[in-house]
């Protein structure tokens, strides 16, 4: 155990340090957490639009007008990267990994404060520049959130592809700049910063999967920077690191000698953990929340351990299950496939060991519980689509398909959500000091839930009959003219799903505000969030340094006064 | 509470399931030799993960309600967990997972780490924004040289491949905007293309590979029902990504040795 040192700095006055450019890693957590959500209904937009136009591609819609098919993918590009980066990358690691992995060790703050603040400010800054690519001339990309070269990489590509792509690349390296610093400031937390008694094995599981992301997060965008800026180098001072001698519309483009293949070597070697990045924290929560309002005990919480650190040990060796369909060479297909099939194997023990939990407890049905079972269901959906897409003969038919985003958005996606909204109905009495609107809650759960399977579970069925991904119409194949009817269902679910998400954005502001007064311990949980006053004070523990006596999760221990034994509390018998 | 949950998790379940099962929105036709290996491997693959799903689904929405905490009922079981269920369902699903891919692997092996046969009808696809070319070799069955500098799209025909007219090789080449093909003979496609990626897919012939800027990727697949079949581009290429699609005919041999003879002597 490390001795953990004294932090330095003092409560701040004034607003500008209180709240803009604040130390605070719970401040910091908050800013990660409002940007995220103004990103998610950004994101959520775009989808919808893109919903319409797919079955009314005549349609004249407001302020934006006729949708041409270059506009269409640049909102499929733009859906795509801010929903990645600026939601499922922010929330769950920058949002609640901020404010509560400092508390649930026992801290009063992250390793170093002013680097986290650094690191907010330039995601907020990346953000900022994602945006503007929607305002520039030719607007926003057309190359997709995978940004595959050439296309990507040559301005005559297409419209969006000047200054827009410029943009859109500068984005997501300043987004990388600013993970590199979080996943620093993450790891150097987690192993220096534990109070007497927390060793790494009564680490809650949340604060292992935010370890385990950090880690992910470190050794994965650096490799998306260095190919973001050869990126950018070949479209804007001739380097060819990407593009191999060719025309765009019978002109020379003036390259020669690059790879397409490398680019997308490069990005899967990120984008795959990225995956991992996005939902390991959820898994995370989902743990904690099951535990909690199950009344017992995790369910071989060494093994959620081992899980996590095998998927996130697996997740960079599997990134060429991305191109079978590429051109890269067959024979590494089959080792890619095989590697792939293997990470199915933590996923699935994390699956049973929730089961496990929810066996012989006494399940208490509040919100954050809901969206955590909600999580469980999605990840087995999401889950089970990947065996088909990892197996390069299924590939064939299904590569590329519609099939694609629906597996990827029912696990990386709705259930990455599903975590978030779990992790928000869980800490939010902690982090406001009121409590949620629980009927409101249960409106808002059942509808998402319904409504996301209605939305993504028929794409499975678009992917199987050949409709392929990021078609701005389903016109021109006769073989797709059968599919309107199924496509047309699927954007009146997603309509009602996204009306439902302005119940929880009314439920957030007004329960902020209005919301019931909550108590300290209003879930009677174990862990250190729940030992200190609510809303925490600015050290976490107004000056004292909690002792670890007990693992995270010992609910319903027999002969012990309560139900639940918190991780203070003087050691039980039982403790392991 | 729980009850709820368990009727919305066990309908959900039961009609994701129904809708596969029906086949009412399924794998287009098949048309080809690797359709049926495919095809086999992808129902195997879909009753294991079915089996899998429904009973992970059922399990959750079943303890979900039987073990909803009532207030009359007594503490949770106090377990941290059981190593040799541990054990067991780890060894199980990784039998099952690497299995099923080892299973599967043959068919991979059978359309890709071979070479197309030598009496393989041979057919280069070259893809660009927003068409495919189709290129016959000619009598000679060579297929002659295309230069970069020479492509114009706007000209169509062997000006868009940028055929050099100065090559006797490329000559008698036979440049086609659909693509034919005999029956029941393995036809070679060498991929190209001249912008940004591109990809054949043929959804009735199994058949899909991206093609790329700089590479020549040849591939082979075996038609076995006469008709025509849409070719779709799979790979994001630009604006018209959507409407970037061309026909494949596949006929009997006499008809395309026929239809390539034709083309052949308009170029004489």
């Amino acid at each position: 155990m490390v001795a953990q040192e004294s932090h330095a700095h003092s409560a701040p006055q004034g607003f500008i340090r209180k709240y803009v450019f604040s130390l605070d890693h719970k401040v910091i957590g908050l800013q990660y957490y409002f940007l995220a959500l103004t990103a998610v209904f950004v994101g959520m937009a775009l989808s919808l639009l893109m919903r319409i136009h797919l079955i009314w591609p005549m349609a004249i819609l407001p302020l934006l007008g006729e949708i041409k098919p270059e506009t269409y993918l640049s909102l499929v590009t733009m859906h795509g990267t801010i929903m990645v980066f600026f939601v499922l990358t922010t929330a769950p690691q920058g949002g609640f990994g901020n404010y509560f992995l400092p508390i649930q060790i026992g801290a009063p703050d992250m390793a170093f404060p002013v680097l986290n603040m650094l690191s907010f400010w330039t995601t907020f800054l990346a953000y900022l520049v994602m945006l503007a690519a929607f305002f520039v001339v030719g607007g926003a990309p057309l190359h997709g959130w995978t940004g595959y070269a050439p296309l990507s990489a040559l301005q005559s590509a297409g419209p969006g592809e000047g200054l827009g792509a410029d943009l859109w690349i500068t984005s997501i390296a300043l987004f990388c700049v600013a993970s590199l610093m979080g996943a620093l400031n993450f790891i150097t937390t987690t192993l220096d910063m534990r109070a007497r008694g927390m060793s790494m094995w009564r680490m809650p599981l949340t604060c292992w999967s935010w370890f385990i992301t950090a880690i992910l997060g470190l050794l994965a965008f650096g490799v998306l920077l260095s190919a973001g800026i050869l990126l950018l180098m070949d479209r804007n001072i001739g380097t060819s690191f990407f593009v191999p001698l060719g025309t765009v519309n019978g002109q020379l483009t003036g390259h020669k000698g690059g790879s397409p293949l490398l680019w997308q070597h490069l990005f899967w070697f990120f984008g795959h953990p990225e995956v991992y990045i996005a939902i390991l924290p959820g898994m995370g929560v989902a743990s904690q929340v099951l535990s909690t309002f199950s009344r017992k005990p995790i369910f071989g919480y060494k093994a959620m351990v081992y899980a996590m650190l095998s998927i996130g040990l697996l997740g960079f060796m599997v990134w060429g299950h991305h191109m079978f369909m590429s051109g890269m060479s067959p024979y590494s297909a089959f080792a890619f496939s095989v590697m792939t099939m293997a990470i199915g194997v933590p996923s699935a023990i994390k699956t049973f060991n929730w089961l496990g939990t929810l066996h012989k407890g006494r399940i208490r049905f509040h919100s954050p519980m809901l969206f955590a079972i909600g999580f469980v269901s999605l990840f087995v959906s999401g889950g089970l689509s990947g065996p088909f897409l990892a197996q390069p003969a299924l590939d064939i038919p299904l590569h590329d398909t519609a099939f694609v985003p629906g597996h990827f958005h029912l696990i990386m996606g709705v259930a990455a959500i599903f975590g978030i909204f779990a992790a928000t109905y869980y800490w939010f009495p902690k982090m406001f000091g009121r409590m949620m609107n629980e009927r409101l809650a249960r409106i808002h759960f059942f509808f998402t839930l319904i409504g996301t399977y209605a939305v993504f579970m028929p794409m499975h069925y678009l992917g199987l009959a050949g409709q392929p991904r990021r078609y701005s119409q389903l016109t021109e194949l006769k073989y797709l003219h059968p599919l309107l009817p199924l496509n047309t269902f699927m954007t009146y679910a997603a309509i009602i799903t996204v009306a439902a998400q302005l119940i929880f954005l009314f439920n957030l502001f007004w329960s902020m505000f209005k919301g019931p007064k909550a108590s300290d311990n209003p879930w009677e949980a174990t862990t250190l969030e729940w030992t200190t006053a609510t809303p925490p004070p600015h050290d976490n523990f107004a000056g004292r340094t909690p002792v670890v006596n007990n693992g995270p999760y010992e609910y319903s221990v027999p002969g012990a006064p309560r139900d639940y034994v918190m991780q203070t509390d003087p050691a039980t018998v039982a403790a392991h | 509470m729980g009850l709820v949950l368990l009727c919305v998790i066990w309908l959900i379940t039961i009609a994701s399931t129904y809708f596969f099962i029906a086949k009412t929105w399924w794998l287009p036709a098949g048309a080809s030799a690797a359709t049926a290996a495919i095809d086999h491997q992808f129902i195997v693959t879909f009753i294991l993960m079915g089996v899998i799903f429904v009973a992970a689904q059922f399990a959750l929405g079943y303890f979900v309600w039987r073990y909803r905490g009532e207030p009359s009922a007594s503490r949770a079981d106090y377990s941290h967990g059981n190593l040799t269920l541990e054990i067991i369902w780890t060894t199980l699903t990784a039998i099952l997972f690497i299995g099923l891919n080892l299973v599967g692997s043959p068919i991979w092996a059978a359309e890709r780490f071979r070479p197309a046969a030598d009496n393989a009808t041979r057919v280069e696809v070259t893809g660009m924004q927003f068409a495919w070319y189709f290129r016959y070799p000619g009598p000679d069955g060579k297929f002659g040289i295309a230069k970069p500098e020479l492509e114009d799209p706007s000209a169509g025909g062997e000006a868009a491949l940028g055929l050099d007219p100065s090559d006797p090789a490329s000559k008698d080449d036979v440049v086609t905007g659909i693509m034919e093909v005999p029956v029941n003979r393995e036809v070679e496609v060498i991929l190209r293309a001249h912008d940004v990626i591109h990809s054949f897919f043929v959804p009735a012939m199994r058949f899909k590979q991206d093609a790329v800027p700089g590479l020549a990727i040849h591939m082979h697949f075996t038609p076995t029902e006469t008709g025509d079949f849409e070719i779709a581009c799979a790979e994001l290429c630009g604006l018209g990504h959507y409407k970037m699609h061309g026909m494949l005919k596949v006929v009997s041999q006499d008809e395309f040795d026929k239809w390539l003879a034709a083309r052949e002597a308009e170029k004489q």
